[in-house]
């Protein structure tokens, strides 16, 4: 059984906070599917297309076959362990600093046998469960977990480092204004993060949930105008360094393309907020969380954005918005690779129609507040890089990773309740 | 008003010496363009009023290393700002209501100040009558052609929240009736009505008829407003010189202010 | 192996000749072409020759980066008119022999200098390790960074289930080979080693402790191979190949290792030979670690597969001994010089079977198997080779 973790002491103040090692992140373009993968937190192999074989380690070439069609695709994850170590000698700074480190050999019910890390309940022999994560270069590694659940199983160290879970956090969530705002707060106070703190623009209009967002325990509102440069700046400035998740949850969005809105007003705020919104955020935030990536157990972990699906493809009804969307999109790749020295994640949560002001007129299905959090938080727990929230979102992105072009000649047609 | 007739150039420089002795103090009406002071807000769907906001271009560093300066943006009715008949539909076509067409001369002007700070405290949605109109000549004389009329308030000592004080129903701020914005623009001749308040409309006023009378009289008949003022508590009712000179910006519906107004110096009397 | 249509073709005429060994430093300073310049100089040396004589080289080295043993030939002075350059780590000796032997044998050269050697530096372990080969860079190396220590554990952890295998087992071969190289002056391990001390030693990467683990050293290794007239008529003491057997990438069908190549081929290795396991004076195995020196007892028919424990428990393994195995000391106690590892069981049987071996003699030693095993490409050492050397009637 894993010994729970327990909030961390306060900081010692003469104690240099440690810098974040890496482990390994060479791959060859083959493994990079393992990456792909675990973005998403799904264990998918190499499968001949021809002959059925399954592949490990990632290959050019079936070695049964020696066909070079080796499409990825989901595994069933149920595996032995067949030999373990422990290594208490590494040749990496990054596990030098975590050892005892746990590693095995686990053969697959689908065939191939893996080395890989594994979870301190798993019994010498025992049945496994194959999950495939980012570690902190942001590859993707293969992790055994018990096949049968746990408990406190997600606060086993080695585990920990592949996760970005809130508990014993420090949150920071963008846009109290918003209304998934509420929401978010309540998942991260029941994810045991222990302060939630929120950042309200314009203090001075109110807002409906005001009052509900600051009685939750642990809740702290705190002035942050995403649009304001200096409000950023001296948000970071005071708790900069203890921000260890960051949720960007601004969003501005108006209805309408192109020709409808006649002016780039709307489409500049959608920028203001959405785009550079992102980029003041990670200015301001982001060197001090890369700076943070192995300051213990409440270490810097995350970054999420909360993006619209459309930011992979235009929807002409939200056109402007969507634009604005995958600008955003795009940053946060750069944020990324900028934030990989420091092992913090960022993760990008798609969704899309949320059920709000703005999608009002569109039908149903539409993303409740309460399942966005959900994903927030669950995708957090399961240190993923990309999340699709609800219907729309995954019907979305599995159409785009068919075919985009077939997809935007769709979006044209639709009239946002689905793509 | 009567000018007593006397040489121009003497006068500026009486002006000049009584400025620099501080007979006549200049009173600084502008609050400080900063990120947080309030706008007037809209309905979501319509544009809205774009903050102050300001990016530094460069401060003694790489991007400059021997100057700092800001790129800023906001809207023309951001911060405290006037308001040129162009601003709302009823001016649309008089003759120069764009802040780059007004003569300059009609910036600077004679200025009453009609206290209502008293009602402002007692009643958020204090209403500016003709009633009391009538009282304030009663006590000060005819309010003359031609001159600034601000309604003082105190409302510019409030901050944040207080300050719009949005309700569900909409903000809640003092402002004047349709009858008295009639009785001033149509029968004093005024030049322009300033307020303390975000508008120079009551926080209600879209429930008048017409809706917001200020903005409609006012710029229906070429006149000018001025909102968001500060330290009006400072101004004499009568007697003072306000000077509200608006960036000239073409076809511009308003443009922030340093407005002043040059007060004689009671202790030099 | 049953069903080979055609008989092998013998190794008559060739033999092997001026074994020479640099004696090993933890770390050095100087390049893998200073190491191997070294061995080459000395195996001529000893073989009365020059430069001009070499007219085929053969080279295995992890540490020449960027050259290979194209740029040596620049680098060193050789004009070969045959070359060869073997990546096969700890079957690099005996593959080098095989292809040196056949070259000879047909002609295509008369003296080919077989030159192993790797520098050590402080951190060149480390580097290696990462890019050691694609599939442990994707796939074994991010997980925990054990290098071969951790890839060893398991196969040893798997072997210790299996086939109930103590570490008590896996110490006596060390032992042994502690005792072996404290009679070789230039092992770089110069003290005993007690059961106690083995079985109390830190441990690396569970069940592999400290003295499981060889240790990485700059060293180098060279023999010459050349016609048996050639070196009779030079007077050079030298060694027969009787058989030899290589194999890659065998059982890969196996969930784990727990057998190398030689289990394919072993039959055909006596066969060839004319030899059985009794006729066998002296065993040199790779030794990276002991399991697999086990696991080649096992492997090329000493023995069945399961029985290593039973077998070490029942032999005595140093160099008086009634099995004498890796007589120098072996890379666990000698060092592992990089490449040279593939090296160092070969070179010193050739001296034990031309009776030059000095201090680690085995007395009438005249029959040797040498086997080599390497590569750790992903979760299992993928080369495996083996020969039978015998030195003269």
């Amino acid at each position: 059984m894993t010994s729970p973790i327990v909030p961390p002491p306060k900081k010692d103040p003469q104690k240099r906070t440690r810098t974040q090692t890496l482990p390994s992140g060479a791959r060859s373009r083959a493994a990079l599917g393992l990456t792909a993968a675990a973005a998403e937190g799904r264990f998918m192999l190499q499968v001949c297309a021809e002959c059925g074989a399954v592949q490990y380690p990632p290959r050019d070439a079936c070695s049964a076959c020696l066909s070079t069609d080796l499409p990825w695709k989901d595994i069933p994850p149920a595996g032995r362990l067949i030999a373990e170590t422990t290594v208490r000698t590494s040749t990496s700074t990054y596990f030098r600093e975590r050892t005892p480190w746990r590693v095995g050999t686990v053969r697959l019910d689908a065939g191939p046998s893996v080395i890989c890390h594994v979870h301190g309940d798993v019994a010498r022999g025992g049945a496994v469960h194959i999950i495939n994560r980012l570690d902190k270069s942001g590859q993707g590694v293969l992790f055994a977990l018990p096949a049968e659940r746990t408990q406190n199983m997600e606060d086993d160290p080695q585990l920990r480092e592949l996760t970005a879970n809130p508990k014993f956090r420090r949150v920071l969530i963008t846009d109290a204004r918003s209304e998934n705002a509420l929401a978010l707060a309540q998942a991260f106070s029941k994810a045991e993060a222990s302060i939630i703190f929120l950042g309200e623009a314009e203090g001075w209009r109110p807002y409906p949930h005001r009052a509900a967002l600051a009685a939750i325990p642990g809740v702290e509102l705190v002035p942050l105008d995403v649009t304001d440069t200096r409000s950023v700046a001296e948000l970071a400035g005071e708790i900069g360094g203890k921000t260890d998740i960051l949720v960007n949850n601004a969003r501005f969005m108006r209805p309408g393309g192109i020709m409808d809105r006649g002016d780039t007003i709307f489409a500049r705020d959608e920028m203001e907020v959405n785009y550079l919104g992102l980029m003041r955020l990670a200015q301001a935030f982001g060197p001090a969380m890369r700076g943070r990536g192995a300051d213990g157990q409440n270490s810097a972990a995350a970054w999420v954005n909360i993006l619209s699906v459309y930011a992979y493809a235009n929807l002409p009804a939200l056109g402007a918005f969507s634009a604005a969307s995958a600008a955003a999109w795009s940053l946060s790749q750069c944020l990324r690779a900028e934030m990989r020295p420091g092992g913090v994640r960022v993760m990008n949560v798609y969704t899309g129609p949320t059920d709000d002001d703005w999608h009002q007129p569109l039908p149903p299905p539409k993303v409740a507040p309460s399942v966005l959090a959900k994903a927030v938080v669950a995708g957090l727990k399961d240190g993923l890089e990309d999340v699709f929230v609800g219907d729309v979102a995954r019907d979305l992105i599995d159409r785009w990773r068919a075919g985009p072009k077939i997809l935007e000649r769709e979006m044209s047609e639709t009239d946002g309740g689905g793509a | 008003m009567t000018a007593k007739t006397s040489n121009p150039a003497a006068l500026i420089g009486d002006l000049a010496l009584a400025l620099a002795s501080g007979a006549i103090e200049v009173v600084d009406l502008t609050h400080t363009l900063d990120q947080d002071f309030p706008v007037i807000v809209l309905p979501p769907e319509f544009g809205q009023c774009a903050r102050f906001r300001m990016e530094e271009i460069s401060a003694y560093d790489h991007r400059g290393p021997a100057w700092k300066w800001h790129n800023f943006t906001c809207c023309e009715h951001t911060g405290t700002h006037f308001d040129a008949p162009s601003h709302w539909i009823s001016g649309r076509d008089v003759p120069n209501g764009s802040v780059d067409e007004i003569p300059a001369a009609r910036f600077i002007g004679p200025v009453c100040v009609i206290d209502c700070s008293e009602g402002a405290k007692a009643n958020e949605d204090f209403e500016l009558t003709p009633e009391i109109i009538a009282a304030w000549e009663a006590e000060h004389g005819r309010i003359p052609q031609e001159s600034w009329v601000l309604m003082r308030t105190d409302w510019s000592k409030r901050r944040g929240a207080a300050y719009l004080n949005m309700r569900e129903d909409g903000a809640h701020s003092p402002g004047p009736t349709p009858e008295a914005v009639r009785l001033l623009v149509h029968e004093r001749g005024i030049r322009g009505f300033g307020t303390e308040t975000v508008g120079t409309d009551a926080g209600q006023g879209a429930h008048y008829t017409p809706p917001y009378p200020a903005h409609h009289y006012l710029h229906g008949a070429g006149r000018y407003g001025l909102q968001c003022l500060n330290n009006l508590d400072r101004l004499p009712a009568t007697g003072a010189m306000l000077i509200a000179t608006p960036l000239k910006i073409k076809n511009g519906t308003g443009s922030p202010l340093r407005v002043v107004a040059l007060v004689p110096n009671r202790e030099s009397d | 192996m049953a069903g080979r249509r055609h008989r092998r073709q013998s190794y008559d005429g060739v033999v092997l000749a001026a074994p020479a060994t640099v004696p090993y430093q933890r770390f050095s300073k100087e390049t893998a072409h200073w190491w191997i310049a070294r061995a080459l100089r000395q195996s001529l040396q000893a073989a009365g020759m020059t430069l001009r004589d070499v007219d085929g080289f053969s080279v295995a080295s992890f540490s020449l980066f960027p050259d290979t043993a194209v740029g040596l030939t620049q680098h060193l002075g050789l004009t070969p008119r045959w070359l060869d350059h073997i990546p096969m780590g700890g079957a690099s000796g005996v593959a080098a022999l095989r292809r040196a032997a056949r070259a000879v044998q047909a002609g295509d050269a008369d003296v080919v200098a077989c030159v192993s050697g790797d520098t050590n530096h402080v951190d060149s372990f480390r580097r290696m390790l990462s890019s050691f080969s694609r599939f442990a860079q994707d796939a074994s190396y991010p997980y925990g960074a054990g290098g071969p220590n951790a890839c060893f554990a398991l196969l040893t952890d798997h072997y210790m289930t299996s086939y109930g295998a103590r570490r008590e087992d896996f110490g006596r071969i060390c032992i042994a080979q502690r005792d072996n190289a404290l009679k070789n002056p230039h092992a770089v391990m110069k003290t005993p080693l007690s059961l106690d001390q083995y079985m109390e030693a830190r441990m690396i990467s569970d069940p592999i402790a400290l003295f499981d683990c060889v240790m990485p050293v700059s060293g180098a290794e060279a023999f010459l191979v050349m016609r048996e007239q050639d070196a009779r008529a030079a007077g050079l003491p030298h060694a027969h190949i009787r058989s030899t057997i290589e194999r890659h990438n065998a059982f890969p069908d196996d969930p784990i290792q727990m057998r190398g190549g030689w289990a394919m081929d072993v039959d055909e290795l006596y066969a060839m030979a004319d030899a059985r396991p009794d006729d066998i004076d002296l065993l040199q195995t790779y030794d990276d670690y002991p399991v697999i020196s086990m696991m080649q007892m096992e492997d090329l028919g000493f023995c069945k597969k399961g029985e290593g424990p039973a077998f070490v428990r029942q032999h005595d393994l140093t160099i008086g001994g009634d099995f004498p195995h890796n007589t120098s000391g072996g890379q666990l106690s000698a060092g592992q010089a990089g490449a040279a590892g593939g090296f160092i069981g070969l070179v010193e049987a050739i001296r034990q079977v031309i009776r030059t071996a000095g201090p680690t003699q085995v007395p009438d030693a005249r029959t040797a198997l040498v086997s080599g095993f390497g590569v750790i490409n992903f979760d299992r050492g993928v080369c495996s080779d083996a020969a039978i050397i015998s030195g003269a009637a």
